[in-house]
């Protein structure tokens, strides 16, 4: 199968900002990616070009050969960084969202996971902590057969058990046609799910490699990898 | 089982470690089925990706097998997990006086302490 990501001299500038600089890159099908970049780095930037929410300034970028359109939003589940439903639905309202905009969304299994977590569909999204929210959105993103997930910063802001609960659904939902694409700076929690990382520095890609890779040849764990490269 | 993994290392080097150390210790008995490669993975945090290349390593060496139908078992050659005991235990003694010549000891040295530490304990 083809790669489901291709991106070749991609540029985005805002007025006199160059948020992401000539990024070339190939995603396959079946990797956990971590993206990974101080913030302001352009991971936000690249991961809304994905979904169409920016044009390219130059260059171009495809998933699964096409242009980022309303054929490519069928294919792609993004979880956005900050809550996007509004507050005064009630979970039954948002599984009822879901399943209206995405053919692909599997409601038995989002509907599974929220009762697993003991979270009564009638409750209002205004009434729920900042984490239990986090892992609403997360299994709405997940519960959709998508080629490529995108996740901004899934595991930001929230406790240690349930950023565990969170990397356990992106294992046990992990399917081989698949790619999940996670965007974060929590990189000691997350690095043992990853495949692969991609190092991200002022809009410019400066690493693309597996885990064990950089593992074997520098002798210590991405997350203190990371820390010697983007030392402040 | 508890999977303990460091940062520093590959993460499919480790994983074969530990299965490997479950099936001397027994946790893993000769013929026993594993758990499917996703619920390993979770289990061990792990992505399923680096737990296959581990499971794929340890086929390779015989220590595990897949029926293509019934899934993947634990290698019933019992004579082949002995083998297995004592490479680990010698490995782990080759450490061990490592360590003791750090410390300034011969072999013969460590091994006259090794007896001495031995009767005490018996």
């Amino acid at each position: 199968m083809n790669a489901i990501l291709e991106c070749n001299a991609l540029s985005k500038r805002f007025s006199n900002i160059n948020a992401l600089s000539n990024v070339n890159l190939t995603l396959e099908r079946g990797r956990i990616i971590g993206l990974l970049g101080p913030n302001g780095s352009g991971k936000t930037t690249f991961i809304k070009l994905i979904n169409g929410l920016l044009v390219p300034s130059e260059g171009t970028i495809l998933i699964d050969g096409k242009k980022p359109g309303a054929d490519t939003k069928k294919i792609v589940s993004y979880l956005p960084d900050k809550t996007f439903l509004p507050e005064w639905m009630r979970i039954s309202d948002t599984l009822e969202f879901y399943k209206d905009f995405y053919e692909d969304f599997d409601l038995n299994k989002a509907t599974d996971m929220l009762k697993r977590l003991q979270l009564d569909p009638k409750r209002k999204l205004k009434s729920l902590s900042k984490g239990t929210k986090e892992k609403v959105q997360l299994i709405l993103v997940m519960s959709r057969q998508a080629d490529l997930y995108c996740l901004d910063e899934p595991i930001g802001g929230v406790d240690p058990a349930a950023r565990d609960y969170i990397l356990n659904t992106i294992i046990t939902n992990y399917n081989e046609n698949a790619t999940v694409l996670i965007s974060t700076h929590l990189i000691a929690d997350i690095e043992k799910v990853l495949d692969e990382v991609i190092f991200i520095k002022d809009g410019q890609i400066t690493l693309h490699s597996s885990v064990d890779d950089i593992r074997m040849k520098e002798g210590k764990s991405v997350d203190a990898l990371f820390r010697e490269v983007f030392k402040c | 089982m508890q999977w303990e993994l460091t940062p520093d290392r590959p993460v499919y080097l480790q994983l074969i470690e530990q299965i490997q150390a479950g099936i001397i210790s027994g946790y893993f008995k000769p013929g026993d089925k594993l758990p499917s490669v996703r619920d390993l993975a979770a289990e061990a945090a792990v992505n399923p990706n680096t737990m296959q290349k581990a499971l794929a390593e340890l086929e390779r060496t015989g220590l595990v097998y897949t029926n293509r139908t019934s899934g993947r078992f634990i290698t019933a050659d019992t004579e082949l997990i002995q083998n297995l005991k004592k490479q680990s235990a010698k490995s782990q003694i080759k450490e061990f006086l490592d360590r003791m010549t750090l410390l300034g000891f011969q072999p013969e040295e460590t091994l006259s302490l090794i007896t001495d530490v031995v009767r005490k304990e018996e």
